[in-house]
Order: C-alpha cells, then structure tokens, then sequence
C-alpha cells in the first residue's frame, strides 16, 4: 500500500471505530425515522382508546351534530342536570358525577354558544384531552354554527339551499398557480417549487453541516499529531503534504461513509416502521378528522378521488425534481465544498499548539460559511436572483448556496462556472494550505498571527 | 565511504541564520556525537538529513548518493520531540510507523515480535499509549525507530527522559547496532555518554560548525602539558623541585602515595625530563598525560567562539 493510502486508512478506521461515530450513526437514522414515523404512530395511539362524552347543551341546537367516531361516542345528558324549578343546567353536579363515571369527558355548550361561540365550548375531563377529541368537536360545532347561519341568511335573502351551495362552492375554490418553465427548445415544463424548496433548503443545510463537522475533525486531528509530537517522527517518513491530504481524504471517506450510512439505515427503519407500527395503515387512518370534516361538509362525498387526486399530485410534485442531478451535485459540492474548507481547518490546526487557540482564525472559516446559509435562505424563494446567482458563483459559498438552487433548476453554464470555479480554488487552498502546514506542524511555542502565517507560506522547502 | 557528507550547508529563517556555511563528514560504522549549545541548529541540521526541511544552500550525501526521497527508508530518526498516538494500540501504532517507513506488513510484524521479545513487553501489544510510562513510550519508540534497519540511525537527545537502567540497555542497544555495520548520529548534550559511545563530533555554535573529528584526537589536541601521577616517596623534595617550570595541581597526600597533577609551564620541557626529576625522590607508579573532559572542551571552545563573535 502506497504510504498515502496507509495514512488514509490509519485516519478512516480510527474514527470508523470510534464510539462517538457509532453512537451518532446510529442515532442519526433513529432520529429522523421518528421524525417521519413518529406524527403517523402518535395520531393512531391518540385514537386508539374508546371514550364516552357526555354532553351539556344549553342551545340544544348543537347536540345532534356532534358525530360518533370509531373512538368516540357523545351522549346526551341535558335532559338529567336541567333544573326544573331556576331553568338553569346544575354544570357543578355533573362534573362531580364525572369522576365516577365510566365517561371520560363532559362537553358544555353554553346558552350564547351561538352568538359568542369563542371560548365559551367548555370540555371538562379529569385527563388531558388530546387534540383529535378537540378538532372533531370543534369542526362538529363550527360547521353547524355555519349552517345555522347560513339558513338565516338563505331566509333573509330569500335564497335555496340550492344557490347557498353554489355560493359556496364559488367561494371555497381553492386557486393554485401552476409553474411552469418553458426550456430552450420552447416546450412548457411543470415545476413545483414547495419541493424545490425543500429539497434545496435541506441539501443546502447539510452541505454547511457536514463540512464544519468534518472540516473540525480535520483540524482536532492536525492539533493532536503536534501536541503529541508524533508529527515529527511521521514527517520523516513521509512529506507533509502527503500526512495533510491522508487526514483530509480519510477523513473525508469517513463523513461519506456516515452519510450513506444514515440514508440507508434511515431508509430501511422508515420501511420497517411503517410495515410494523403502521400495518394497517391506509390514507384514511392517517388523517381522520380531514376525512369527516370533508363529509360532514359536502354529503355527496367525492372524498376517496379527491385524496387520489391530491395524492398524486404530490407524487407529480416530488417526482418533478430531478432527483439524479440533486444528488450527483450534492456529492460534487459536498466533496469540493470540503476539500475547501478542509485545506483551511488543517492550517488552522498546524498554526496553534491547542485548540483553545482557534479562535482567532476560525471566523474567516465560519463567516463565508454562514454568510453561505444565509443567503441560501433568499435564494430559495428568488433562486435565480443575483443574490444567488454570485453568491452561487463564489467559490466560499457555491456548495451551499448553488444547492438550493439547483432543484429548480440552473442553467449549464452557471453550473459549469460554479464547479470550475470551486475546483480552482479547492487545488489552489490545499497547495497554499500545504505550504503553511509543513511550517505551522514543526512549529512550538509561538504566538501565531496572520503576519506570521504569510511568512511561513514563503518560506522555501 | 562516509555515511553522510554535508557540504556547505546553509538555512535561513525569516530573521535568522540557522545554519551557516556547516559542512561535516560522518564516516560509515561510527558513532558520530552533534553537539552543541541549546539554539545552535543541532535540530536544523537533523531535519535537513531527514528531508523535514531543505537547505537554502549546499549539498547532503547519503553513501554517496546526492540526497533523494528514497534515503528516508535508510533512516532511523528519533527525535527529541516525540511522541505517540496516545488512543492508539501500541502494536497497531508500530505497525502502522513502520509500514509508513517502507516496511510490508508482515516483514514488521515479524521483527515487531523479535523486539517485543528482546525486551519483554508483548503484553503491552494490545495496550492504549496512554497506558503506558513515560520510559515505556521511549522504548516502544526506540523499537519503532530501528525496525526498518537502517543504515544510518539519528538520535536527538535520546538519554533525556531515560532512568539509569534503561539508560545503560540504550546505550548497549546503540553500541550493538554500530557493530552490526549501522552509523549513528547522535545529537546530546550529556557530555560523559558522548565520552562514552562516540568515535566523532562535531561541535555546532551560533550556526557554525567550531569543531569536528575524532574524539580521541580532538581531545589530545585541547590536552595542555598536564601530567596525572601517582607518586611514592619524598613529597616535600619533590615539591620544593618542582618550581618554577613546574606547577602541582589537586594533590592528594596518602600515607605512603600521594597523587598529583603536574602541569608543565616550560615548553621545552619534555615529559621523560619531569620523570627524571622524579625518579631522585621516589617510585612513580603511575604517569599518565591528562586530556581534558569533553565537557571542558566544549565550554571552553563555546566561550571562546562567543567571544570572538562578539
């Protein structure tokens, strides 16, 4: 093995081992599975236990609308605390009575629910109610409270049903706009942006993630071989290029691993997540209150196509990003916003003697790098604005910034510039990084400054 | 065939001369002492025949050859800095050094073995750095050091940091290696042990080389007309003799011995002529001409450098 490539793998099976890699990748994938499993599971736990409402209604016009699900049921007990002889409804005793019962709950409606209906709904319950019960019985009266309102003003104005529901019907229309791109040949391309979005805004974030982590590593190593005066010992083996470019790409090597290592495991526990928790699962049970609240509003019911519909234009959605060139250019940004970067963290790394000493040369690091996310966050609503046009065009910047950019798509030659642009610059900071490294690593006890630092570059080997 | 030669070896730093001008010759098989105050640019001198750092000017010859990347496998270094992947297996560690000097894997873990054995750590193998002594880590990087087998072995201060024992089994360990045909430079400012193992010096200060060649030489050629004699017989005649062309030095009167140092102020004065004079007084059992410590040799030398550099 070529001594390159023993110090690759010296700096790749070192931190493969390590328990702190394990642990995150292991935790890494859990994390974001629950983050997608977890909404779905915790909506059919909410659901799962049977409970009994009684209900007070002092209108007794809301009672009858108040629909029985699978989990609940509403009983009407009215009749049973109306006080006879002052016309008033004894709420105290049946809240007291509650406690005893086998009722989980007891909704009360009050006499000006239908004038001043915010906040006077009361729903008394000796446990947390979760929010499913909640938005059910708050749909429930607030679609009745619509059609209450609705007929009166069908009878003032001397309108059907009929025409009420036409109105309606008009007015709800939800407008969407539809993109679309029309390419150099002049032919019309649907594109949704919401993805776009998120695809950019994620891979954008994990770019910046990914190169402060690893390119941190790099410097922790750098400090670790001076402090442990190992460097001296190695450089007389082999050139100190050749140590500094081992640790970049191993440790490189290592942060790929991790990467594909969380998408894969990510994969499979999302996969077997839903084939264990969510084995029943079904569109419907997702989401239930969706489902009654659309047939409580419309009685014809064309529910199930619209879902299919909805459905498949989110698929469209996703789909319509060219997920082949996300993925080649997150790699490509990734390895070249790195191996930037990367080159920078080693010099900090060979300048100082510990890593308290950092400091003073981490912020032109960090500054373009943050100054990268925060332009990533404009370019993802004006991503071909000049904004984001140079900031994806500067080298510091381009891994994270062209990012966002490129699931709507960017046009070749910015693409093309971009990339060129970051290799230059990537070959010309790690010869630059090189020249300083192979002072800085023999270098104890002195109070570096940037002055010092333009020195050692021009120094002759 | 001189194992290394530098010539006129020159190295500037932004605001000081490292190496001025520094030529020296290390004749193959010989332990060759550098010496030289602390600052001198001993350590400068070690990183340019290890290929750490270039010379400005001047030339390195490695057995002849002009110095190229390859001489590093023919090169043991242990530097005075040193140390070890502290999280790392001590086996694993050697391992992974040796292989980077050229070694394969399974030539070094075959000599590893030898010398795990010879000294009697093997439980060690599988032990964190950390673990492990100060004096535990230098033998490990003793061992990591000649491994390859090199023909030329460079050790910075390699006593510091040693207790008495350990000290001894280095020392024996370095004499070993120069008779089984390897050439060591080495670079302390323990005067005695240089006495001890080295054939040559060279004596660096304020970036120039002040002095080199054969210990044995050097040390006759900074010998005064200084005498150690053990004496039996009439010390007082001798000493009301021995006047004006003479001096006596640190005696030591016994009952029937005396030992004396006599220094010879005349030079026409031969030492057979002091032993005459002697010899009317008493038995000379012992008469031997005295050469200074290298330790007298290199203050004396540093002083006076320093005062004409002034």
């Amino acid at each position: 093995m070529s001594k390159i490539g023993l110090i690759i793998k010296r700096e790749y099976t070192t931190r493969v081992k390590k328990k702190s890699f394990i642990v995150m990748t292991i935790l890494g994938p859990i994390l974001f599975a629950s983050l997608m499993i977890l909404p779905a599971v915790l909506m059919q736990l909410e659901d799962d236990e049977f409970k009994r409402i009684a209900v007070i209604d002092e209108t007794g016009v809301f009672v009858n609308s108040l629909t029985n699900t699978e989990y609940i049921e509403f009983y009407d007990f009215s009749g049973r605390y109306f006080d006879q002889k002052t016309f008033t409804y004894d709420v105290t005793k049946a809240t007291d009575d509650l406690k005893d019962s086998d009722y989980y709950a007891l909704l009360y409606i009050p006499k000006n629910a239908v004038n001043n209906i915010k906040g006077s709904v009361i729903l008394y319950s000796y446990t947390q109610p979760n929010v499913g019960i909640k938005m059910h019985i708050a749909h429930n009266i607030e679609n009745k409270l619509k059609n209450i309102k609705f007929q009166v003003t069908a009878d003032d104005l001397q309108i059907t049903q009929e025409q009420i529901d036409e109105i309606l019907s008009v007015a709800n229309s939800e407008i969407q706009v539809v993109t679309n791109i029309i390419d150099e040949k002049g032919e019309f391309k649907e594109t949704h942006s919401e993805v776009a979005m998120i695809v950019g805004y994620v891979s954008g974030f994990l770019i910046y993630m990914f190169v402060l982590m690893y390119g941190t590593q790099v410097m922790r190593g750098v400090i670790e071989e001076k402090t442990n005066r190992i460097v001296e010992v190695i450089v007389s083996s082999v050139k100190p290029f050749q140590l500094m470019m081992g640790k970049i790409v191993g440790v490189a090597l290592v942060g790929i691993t991790q990467f594909a290592l969380w998408v894969l495991l990510t994969i499979g526990l999302v996969s077997a997540g839903q084939a264990i928790v969510l084995k029943d699962y079904d569109a419907s049970k997702l989401n239930p209150t969706v489902m009654e609240m659309g047939s409580e509003l419309d009685a014809t019911s064309v529910v199930p196509d619209e879902k299919a519909m909805e459905f498949e234009e989110i698929f469209q959605a996703v789909y319509s990003v060219n997920y082949f060139a996300v993925i080649a250019c997150f790699l490509f940004y990734f390895i070249g916003g790195y191996l930037l970067y990367g080159a920078m963290f080693a010099i900090v790394g060979s300048a100082v003697d510990n890593e308290a000493d950092t400091q003073q040369f981490m912020l032109p690091i960090t500054l373009p790098m943050v100054l990268g996310l925060f332009v990533m966050l404009t370019a993802m609503q004006n991503p071909n604005g000049s904004l984001a046009y140079w900031f994806s065009i500067i080298p510091f910047t381009s891994p994270i910034v062209m990012m966002a950019r490129i699931p709507y798509g960017v046009p070749y030659i910015d693409l093309f510039i971009s990339m060129a642009l970051l290799v230059i610059t990537f070959v010309f900071t790690t010869w630059f990084a090189g020249k300083i490294y192979r002072v800085g690593i023999l270098m104890y006890g002195k109070k570096v400054n940037y002055k010092e630092l333009w020195k050692w570059f021009r120094y002759k080997n | 065939m001189n194992a290394l030669v530098a010539e006129n070896v020159e190295k500037k730093f932004a605001n000081h001369l490292a190496l001025d001008d520094v030529s020296i010759t290390v004749p193959e098989g010989s332990v060759y002492g550098l010496l030289g105050p602390n600052g001198a640019g001993k350590t400068t001198l070690i990183r340019i025949i290890n290929q750490i750092t270039a010379p400005d000017k001047g030339q390195v010859f490695i057995y002849g050859e002009k110095m190229q990347s390859k001489h590093v496998e023919n090169i043991g270094y242990l530097p005075e800095e040193r140390g070890l992947y502290k999280k790392m297996k001590v086996g694993e560690q050697a391992l992974y050094l040796c292989q980077l000097k050229g070694l394969s894997k399974a030539e070094t873990l075959k000599r590893l073995k030898y010398w795990f054995e010879k000294f009697e750590i093997q439980s060690w193998w599988d032990k964190k750095v950390e673990e492990l002594s100060k004096g535990m880590q230098q033998k490990v990087q003793f061992i990591i050091t000649v491994l390859h087998k090199p023909k030329l072995l460079i050790f910075d201060e390699p006593f510091s940091g040693f207790d008495p024992i350990n000290t001894k089994m280095l020392k024996d360990e370095i004499l070993n290696l120069r008779n089984e045909g390897a050439t060591i430079i080495f670079s302390t400012h323990n005067m005695a042990s240089v006495e001890e193992i080295c054939d040559h010096i060279a004596l660096i200060n304020k970036s120039r080389k002040i002095l080199e060649g054969p210990i044995n030489e050097i040390r006759n050629n900074y010998a005064s007309d200084i005498y150690e004699i053990t004496f039996e017989g009439y010390f007082n005649k001798l000493e009301s003799t021995l006047t004006s062309d003479y001096k006596i030095l640190d005696v030591v009167e016994n009952s029937q011995k005396s030992t004396m140092k006599v220094e010879v102020l005349n030079k026409n004065i031969k030492s057979n002529d002091l032993i005459t004079i002697m010899t009317q007084y008493g038995n000379i059992s012992s008469f031997q001409k005295h050469l200074p410590s290298m330790n007298d040799i290199f203050i004396k030398v540093v002083e006076e450098t320093n005062t004409l550099i002034k």
